[in-house]
């Protein structure tokens, strides 16, 4: 579509209570209360010029362009900053206002660049506009007395540049960052004249500047721009989408000149992101087009080998036939395959489908097995359902908000943002981390309770927290009465209430203080509405499911579910984590979460794909790979997931893909996987096909073919194509299609269609008769499983246990500006923040070591070795040390160890136990790894391939 | 699966549903291994228990009698 100009309401609407009636230039308008007169013109259609305010930020009142005259009152009052009021009369032009105006674009333009023609923003500049609109003619000053001209350029970031010289200080980008990011990292320095917008450090890489790109989203001037504009132009159309990275699924217009991608800019009618964005989304999408995609199919018949490029139809013909053969060899149930988390709800649905129906079993597993698969078995379990309660917006009526093993301001940044403005606005904080996150205390947000366990110890603080609830008479008697299984409850209240679950007796195992612990309890269940907001530091333990369960009894047992304000609230890793375990991709369950022995659903299905069906559940991740070294497994089909990179136990997974036949990666990388394949099939990129997201709050989005798919294929056409070789027929002519009969076979699905999502924007499922717009928070009646499930959850400490050997325990997580195992980010210039891997590490254990800030260490655990940089650091508590898993070299998972969930088997990332010492040089795995690469590298460019 | 592990795993299930009266629990591991283990790893585990199922959670051992041959 053409590009498209949002408009700009000048000030956010009004909040009052009643409507406002009033006249603007002769026009009627009704308003809320509380709604600017700026508004309530542009409501009518009157566009009052304005250069300080926009709808995205709260009315400011300093650029004096858009004042008016109201009848009856003196002067000119700026509309901005003055409430429309019943009965008003409004005159937005006049001779005397036009003057006023004029003279303060004479102003603005004495001091800015008479550049126009070559500026960047041409075109889209709200100066050029304003002076214009204003009909500015001369400028009777003159342009020789002082001014910025001069002042230098910032160029220090990667994506944007900010230049003085054509900054009006309409301090747009100050509040931006204040009331839409939350960081404060802007503001204006100096006075009067000498005012001058300012990063803080030396220039805005050496700031808190987070990049999240507001202030450049609102700047009226060429002053903060992306770089890609200056070095391509303005945009000519637009296509909207939804981001592929984390689970808040950000709705951005693609902009782009033919088929290039100029600019990603956050949608304001975006319901989880609501115009905001992120680094990764709103910058980080140039690996979508890096020279490292491979665009043809390969094969190899061993990993030996170089790669071979072949065509789509060899390339099929030859994984059917193999997969076949290898079936023919060791049996129908020898084959599986993988969905991608960042994948369309098509194309996993498609996959799914393709395992059971044309491979004829259900070995079929997803990537959310190794992050949230808890989530699926503990809610489902509890409440009867496997998905989060609340919509993101239900965050604005919390009064309290309990986050637990979560780094929203890292790994979901916009979701954080909304976060933060209700905390500012007053909501309490409790937080509860091993590493104390930049959410305990941050620019005027600081936790009420901060809670730093002892990895490994969840279950036991919950409990504590229950018991606390129950044994002071906290319980919300009424909601467990009305809405809960009182038998399941009594049996829960009992077991909390014991002694050995009290703050006091887990404080010397979980390290936090009971009557801190004890506090932060009451808090939760008093304080009014309470959510939970948790991430993987929840699900990647052994005990993850329990813990799930745990939260899951704490809401039920203070009443803090089925409204908004409260609920538990998963935060999903990837952009389509919910869609993908929606979608039927594991082992045991069809779409919607019905378990495959299931028979009218398994009919129902055999029905519809005209095939016979399994009923008992296949394998997953683990056991696939397990199945593999034992010899029964034999060939898989992966989509859009690193398993060697991401994976826990790497040698172990290594050896899984090494003792497999036919080795069958989609993706838009030759990723560490990939070393272990016989067939690499090109992979699409978000821009490039049609679908479906599914965010954490339930909703869904449209994602929009914005260029074709750069090898040909999008990722369902692959599939499909697999499909028909295999002999079982798929021939669905669009995404669409696959949506419609996921819509039939699904009932939370059932109103679900493309239709509908481009004419309402997105839906939240369930979405059906029952609720054909969508349901933003669940379980408002009552439970989908009827009676909320108090699940009883004792405490089993994980048997990965410290020593003298390995006395420290190692948790990992990732960070704002890297996504993952990397391959999206580190193909950008987001490495400028984090170009390797760091351990931190607490100054105490460092100096135990002998360890200095920077040094080259060893980590090595049970599992393995790896060397990496020391970051001494006090977020870290003495005993406990952390990284990420961005960078293939570093290989933090050779370290973690094979120990999973009780129920799910999510491998428990967050607690290995380790020890830390300085290194002179690589690990040997690190060597071996680098002579893999070069020699795969060399292989490549055997083949004439390239890549990296 | 190496039998260590698949101990290890059968074991986790126990002792996640050992605090329910012996009845429920039986039931609440002979559901899950039913549920989510796949018929090599069922098969398996029949056998290591016909084999004397040395170092298995009593649990297991019992709620392994309630699965249906596979």
């Amino acid at each position: 579509m053409p590009m498209i100009k949002e408009v700009d309401y000048g000030t956010p609407v009004g909040g009052g209570p009643g409507i406002v009636a009033l006249e603007v230039d002769g026009i009627s308008v009704s308003v809320p209360s509380g709604t600017s007169i700026l508004r309530a013109a542009a409501v009518a259609g009157v566009q009052i010029p304005k250069l300080c305010a926009t709808d995205k930020l709260e009315s400011f009142g300093s650029c004096r362009l858009c004042l008016v005259e109201i009848e009856g009152r003196r002067g000119a009052p700026a509309s901005c900053t003055t409430p429309a009021e019943p009965g008003m009369k409004v005159r937005t032009q006049s001779p005397k206002l036009s003057r006023l105006r004029r003279g303060v674009m004479e102003l603005y333009i004495s001091d800015h660049p008479l550049d126009c023609l070559t500026c960047a923003a041409n075109g889209d500049c709200e100066l050029q506009d304003m002076a214009g609109q204003v009909g500015l003619r001369e400028v009777r000053y003159g342009y020789e007395g002082r001014n910025h001209l001069d002042a230098g350029k910032d160029e220090s970031n990667p994506y944007f540049t900010f230049d003085p010289s054509k900054c009006i200080v309409c301090s747009r980008c100050v509040r931006a960052c204040e009331e839409v990011q939350g960081t404060f990292a802007l503001t204006i320095q100096g006075r009067g004249f000498n005012s001058v917008v300012s990063a803080g450090g030396k220039d805005f890489l050496d700031s808190e500047c987070v990049s999240c790109g507001a202030c450049v989203q609102v700047c009226p001037t060429a002053t903060l721009i992306e770089k890609t504009i200056i070095d391509r132009g303005q945009p000519e159309r637009q296509v909207v989408t939804t981001c592929a990275y984390c689970g808040v699924g950000c709705l951005f217009r693609a902009e782009l000149q033919g088929n290039e991608v100029v600019r990603m800019t956050p949608h304001d009618d975006g319901k989880a992101n609501h115009g905001h964005s992120c680094v990764k989304g709103r910058f980080a999408w140039g690996y979508a087009t890096h020279k490292d995609r491979i665009i043809a199919p390969m094969i190899r018949e061993k990993i030996t080998d170089p790669w071979r490029e072949v065509s789509w139809d060899e390339a099929i013909r030859h994984t059917a036939s193999e997969f076949r053969r290898i079936q023919a060899g060791y049996g129908r149930d020898s084959i599986g395959g993988i969905t991608s988390s960042r994948c369309t709800n098509e194309e996993t649905y498609l996959v799914q489908k393709l395992v059971r129906a044309a491979f004829g079993s259900n070995n079929v597993d997803t990537c959310a097995r190794v992050c949230h698969s808890p989530t699926g078995y503990g809610l489902k379990t509890a409440f009867g359902t496997s998905a989060g309660t609340q919509d993101f917006d239900s965050v604005e009526d919390a009064d309290v908000i309990l986050v637990i093993g979560a780094n929203p301001t890292d790994a979901h940044p916009v979701f954080a943002s909304q976060m933060k403005r209700r905390l500012r606005a007053g909501a309490r904080l409790i937080v509860i981390d091993p590493r104390r996150i930049d959410l305990v205390r941050s620019a005027h947000v600081e936790a009420s309770y901060y809670l730093p366990l002892r990895p490994g110890t969840n279950v036991a603080v919950i409990n504590a927290i229950a018991h606390v609830v129950v044994t002071e008479s906290l319980v919300d008697e009424a909601f467990v009465k009305e809405r809960c299984d009182l038998a399941s409850f009594e049996q829960w209240r009992t077991f909390v209430a014991q002694e050995r679950n009290s703050p006091e007796a887990v404080e010397a195992a979980s390290g936090v203080g009971a009557a801190d612990l004890r506090a932060a309890a009451r808090l939760y269940a008093t304080g009014g509405n309470a959510a939970i907001y948790y991430g993987l530091g929840v699900t990647e333990h052994s005990q993850g499911s329990t813990m799930v369960m745990g939260m899951a009894n704490l809401a039920m047992a203070t009443g803090n579910l089925g409204r908004r304000g409260v609920g538990v609230n998963p935060l999903r890793g990837q952009n389509n984590v919910q869609g993908s375990c929606d979608m039927g991709s594991f082992p045991h369950e069809f779409s919607g979460y019905r378990h495959v022995s299931d028979e009218a659903t398994r009919e129902m299905f055999e029905e519809a794909w005209r095939v016979t069906l399994q009923g008992e559940p296949g394998l997953r991740i683990p056991n696939m790979l397990d199945a593999a070294v034992e010899g029964t497994f034999k060939g898989i089909y992966i989509q859009g997931e690193d398993l060697v990179q991401s994976d826990p136990n790497t040698q172990h997974v290594a050896a899984g893909l090494a003792a497999m036949e036919c080795v069958v990666v989609q993706d838009l990388f030759l990723n560490e996987t990939a070393n272990y394949a016989h067939v690499f099939l090109p992979g699409s990129s978000f821009l490039e096909k049609d679908g479906t997201f599914t965010n954490a709050e339930r909703r869904i989005s449209r994602v929009r073919k914005a260029i074709p798919p750069l090898a040909g294929l999008a990722d369902w056409e692959v599939t499909m194509a697999l499909s028909n070789a295999l002999g079982y027929a798929m021939n669905y002519k669009h995404p669409s299609e696959i949506m419609d009969e996921i819509a039939r076979l699904t009932p939370t699905f059932a109103g679900v269609s493309f239709e509908k999502l481009d004419r309402l924007g997105s839906v939240q499922w369930p979405c059906n008769d029952k609720a054909p717009n969508g349901t933003p928070v669940m379980h408002m009646e009552g439970f989908v499983r009827g009676k909320g499930r108090f699940m009883i959850t004792e405490f089993i400490p994980t048997d990965e246990r410290t020593s003298s050997r390995f006395p420290l325990l190692l948790t990992t997580g990732r960070i704002l500006t890297q996504y993952n195992v990397g391959a999206q980010t580190r193909r950008t210039n987001n490495n400028i923040w984090h170009e390797e891997d760091v351990l931190e590490i607490h100054p105490h254990d460092a100096e135990n070591r002998g360890i200095r800030d920077g040094q080259l260490v060893a980590l090595i655990s049970r599992a393995g070795e790896i060397t990496l940089q020391a970051r001494l650091t006090e977020r870290m508590q003495p005993g406990v040390v952390y990284t990420t898993f961005h960078h293939p070299l570093t290989g933090v998972n050779v370290v973690t160890t094979e120990f999973s969930d009780w129920a799910t088997n999510c491998p428990e990332y967050k607690v290995t136990a380790v020890q830390v010492r300085p290194a002179a040089r690589m690990s040997e795995w690190q060597e071996r790894y680098r002579q893999t690469r070069d020699t795969n590298a060399r292989l490549l460019h055997e083949t004439g391939i390239g890549g990296d | 699966m190496s039998v260590e592990k698949m101990v290890h795993m059968a074991n986790q299930i126990a002792l996640f549903f050992s605090g329910y009266p012996r009845e429920e629990a039986l039931a609440g591991v002979a559901d899950h291994l039913q549920k989510f283990w796949e018929a090599r790893m069922r098969r398996k585990l029949i056998d290591y228990v016909s084999a004397g199922g040395s170092g298995l959670h009593e649990l297991v051992r019992d709620a392994v009698s309630r699965l249906p041959v596979c």
